[in-house]
């Protein structure tokens, strides 16, 4: 099976869905020609041409008002935002226009595209290139909001993303584009080949939308997270040595509830990791759940580890970032209350 | 540096800045005189060919193109060829949508809908469009386009029924009154977040390009909207890729009580805004049925032609309120609409008809009496089915369904819980 990295798979993703289907269209901020500043759009366009993949002027508000009119036309577009943190122009064309589209006519015009963007810090981005807005999108009606962890799934749930019917936020964590990074900033960067997700099946396979995946089973404490946390969350508890289970959320609307849950019945503690600031994240949300569905299995109160209530700040970045030592004391505190 | 800036304050020299705040206007428009709107004559302005380079089109968007004549006769090069039946029916459509429109009013005030939106003094502009349009073409109208789904021959009924949010609706009560949404007769679901549709009418005519089809979109947008960024960015994109659309600001002189010039600005008239991006732009007379037509297909030629988008500002006036939410008489002269120096579209055409000896005042008649009975016929039909005061209303299970393609747990437990 080919090894890659996350930057390879969401290409591979692109060429599988453009071939299996001419209606896919990819376009953004310097995706043509140049291939997306990140690269994950390579060589699309001198593979499919310029009617398949092309630049676009900068303005997100209309890459995606232009996608929901393609879409709505029989398209399936993958469009691209150079950064999340650059989404809001656009978020009235997603919060009002592609996630209501089926809604508000009754089925007579949808809006099946996809909206990629990269999220999360570690790259010394400052505040406009390393938020972590996927809370905004998961509180929208009739959004799908998906973000991956490793190589296999990027490409599987970008696939599902594409072939889903509806608008998909699709958030990669750009601190995994180029390997699994642990959390810990100082140490040398660890590639993705070696690390058993970078296995990537060739040719079309899904990973289906709304279904998590447990990345460690353990019997002491649930870690829910995704993204960019999942990788600091698995090295926290290899530090600690407590024996945690680690769900990797993948989907965060529509949620996997029953995997939760079931995990969280089991251990009978949670700890819930996210990269985004801590008020009102999907973390608060993960919690509610928790507290609705399993507390009678709850030893401990549900712990967080977030990002703080602050602006991605440059310099301090990696004060800001929840690594794997704050996840592990929260693993202790949970653990030992 | 400041203390070369305080001592210019200090003798005099510098004065405090100030900005040119749009005060109350005179109440009266910006644009209520012939010399103000740049009023030509009929026949008077040029009609380029749809090939011509855009730079040599710029006079047309500051010009006002007109055909009907003040003694009716189409006049110039832009009279358009119309078989006398499409003008005739043209007159029915706009009279059709009069009516609907005097109806649902009144609907709204017995308690029958809890809202309502007239296109009074503007219904040329959408039923003449309609004569441009061909099967497949995509309009992105605001709410104030109900005729093109008149033109479109939408059943009536179904419209009063999306008014009534009754059975009948085909939205399932989800939306306002008139947001309507119909895909066969080219009409885009309406939005109500200003300007949002007018970039995706580029993407959808970008869509029918990259499929090789045949089909053109439609852009509309009021005068207001028109500040809006994604007026901006359907432009940019339109020009970018010579996208096959037609971008349309309805400049009816009024965003509820702010007049148009708070949305133009310095700029000479909306329709210049295009040239900034290429892009040809007309300036049409709104209330005139047959310069409509033509201005209509000469855009739509120019894009079937691949020729790229074109811009077109037709000038016109919100002779009703806004909405049934709405006074004017708070913000304008009970007065102006009759002084509105381009009169009124249906007359304008019956006279036109009459004129040219393809009418007659039995005929008009007969017609009025016609139009009269066919609203109060899809208005019986549709009352039969529910009001909003009656009930009848579509099932609250609709609610919970078509936020997604299949409905995820989530949603499944919360309908459940709300006892659907």
């Amino acid at each position: 099976m080919p090894v890659m990295t996350m930057i390879e798979a969401i290409r591979d993703a692109h060429v599988v869905a453009m071939e299996r289907d001419r209606s896919v269209v990819v376009f953004g901020e310097d995706v043509g020609h140049f291939g997306g500043v990140f690269r994950c759009t390579k060589g699309l366009q001198e593979r499919f041409g310029t009617d398949r993949c092309f630049d676009t002027p900068i303005t997100e508000a209309g890459i995606v008002g232009a996608a929901v009119g393609m879409a709505a036309n029989g398209m399936r577009p993958c469009v691209e935002i150079q950064f999340a943190d650059y989404m809001y122009p656009a978020y009235d064309q997603i919060v009002s226009e592609a996630a209501r589209l089926r809604y508000r006519s009754a089925g007579d015009f949808t809006a099946p595209l996809t909206i990629r963007m990269p999220v999360g810090g570690g790259i010394y981005g400052g505040q406009t290139h390393s938020q972590s807005p996927e809370a905004l999108f998961t509180h929208v009606a009739g959004l799908t909001t998906v973000i991956p962890s490793n190589p296999h799934d990027a490409k599987g749930l970008l696939i599902a993303a594409i072939e889903s019917d509806d608008p998909v936020v699709f958030l990669e964590p750009k601190r995994l584009y180029n390997g699994p990074f642990d959390g810990h900033h100082d140490r040398p960067t660890v590639p993705w080949s070696s690390h058993d997700l970078s296995e990537v099946p060739e040719g079309h396979y899904a990973v289906p939308l709304g279904q998590a995946a447990v990345r460690r089973t353990g019997t002491e404490v649930t870690v829910l997270t995704y993204g960019t946390m999942v990788h600091v969350s698995l090295t926290a508890v290899d530090e600690t040595g407590v024996d945690a289970e680690v769900v990797d959320v993948r989907t965060l609307v529509p949620l996997d509830l029953e995997t939760v849950i079931r995990s969280v019945t089991k251990t009978g503690r949670c700890v819930i990791a996210h990269e985004a600031t801590l008020t009102s994240g999907f973390g608060a949300e993960l919690a509610a759940l928790v507290q609705e569905h399993a507390f009678y299995s709850l030893e401990a109160p549900i712990e967080r580890v977030t990002g703080y209530d602050t602006p991605y700040p440059h310099t301090h970045e990696w004060v800001y970032f929840p690594g794997p030592d704050r996840v592990g004391k929260a693993l202790r505190k949970v653990v030992g209350a | 540096m400041a203390a070369v800036v305080g001592a210019e304050v200090a003798d005099g020299r510098g004065r405090p800045l100030s900005l040119a705040v749009p005060g109350p206007l005179s109440g009266a428009g910006s644009h209520s005189s012939p010399g103000e709107l740049g009023l030509s004559g009929a026949g008077e302005v040029r009609r380029p060919d749809v090939d011509d380079p855009p730079r040599k089109m710029w006079d047309l968007a500051t010009a006002l193109i007109r055909v009907i004549g003040d003694d009716g006769r189409a006049v110039g090069p832009w009279a358009p060829t119309l078989d006398v039946a499409v003008v005739q029916r043209g007159l029915r459509y706009m009279m059709l949508t009069r009516e609907l429109d005097r109806r649902l009013l009144m609907d709204q005030r017995h308690g029958r809908t809890s809202f309502y939106m007239q296109a009074t003094g503007e219904e040329a502009i959408a039923c003449g469009f309609a004569v441009a349009l061909r099967d497949g073409d995509m309009n992105f109208p605001t709410y104030r386009q109900q005729g093109l789904l008149v033109a479109a021959e939408y059943p009536l009924a179904l419209m009063v029924g999306q008014v009534y949010s009754n059975e009948l609706d085909p939205l399932h009560g989800r939306q306002m009154p008139v947001f309507y949404s119909a895909r066969e007769h080219g009409f885009f679901s309406i939005s109500g977040n200003l300007a949002t549709q007018f970039v995706q009418a580029v993407g959808w005519a970008m869509g029918s390009a990259l499929k090789g089809d045949t089909s053109i979109g439609v852009g509309w947008i009021g005068d207001g909207a028109t500040a809006e960024s994604d007026f901006h960015s359907a432009l940019v994109m339109a020009s970018t890729y010579r996208a096959p659309v037609v971008l349309n600001v309805v400049n009816n002189q009024w965003a509820i009580s702010t007049p148009e010039s708070v949305a133009r600005g310095g700029a000479a008239t909306f329709a210049e805004r295009g040239h900034g991006f290429g892009i040809p732009a007309l300036r049409v007379d709104g209330n005139d049925f047959l310069a409509v037509c033509a201005a209509a297909l000469w855009a739509a030629e120019r894009a079937r032609l691949n020729l790229g988008p074109t811009l077109i500002e037709w000038v016109t006036y919100r002779a009703a309120a806004h909405s049934t939410s709405d006074d004017p008489s708070g913000y304008r002269p009970k007065e102006e609409p009759l002084r509105w120096p381009l009169g009124d579209p249906i007359d304008r055409l019956q006279r036109h008809l009459i004129a040219t000896g393809s009418w007659s005042e039995g005929q008009q008649a007969e017609l009025h009496h016609e139009v009269e009975e066919v609203v109060a016929e899809a208005r019986a039909e549709a009352a039969s089915r529910g009001t909003l005061q009656s009930g009848r209303q579509p099932s609250a299970r609709f609610m919970f369904e078509d936020v997604f393609a299949r409905m995820p747990p989530h949603l499944r437990r919360q309908r459940q819980q709300a006892g659907f």
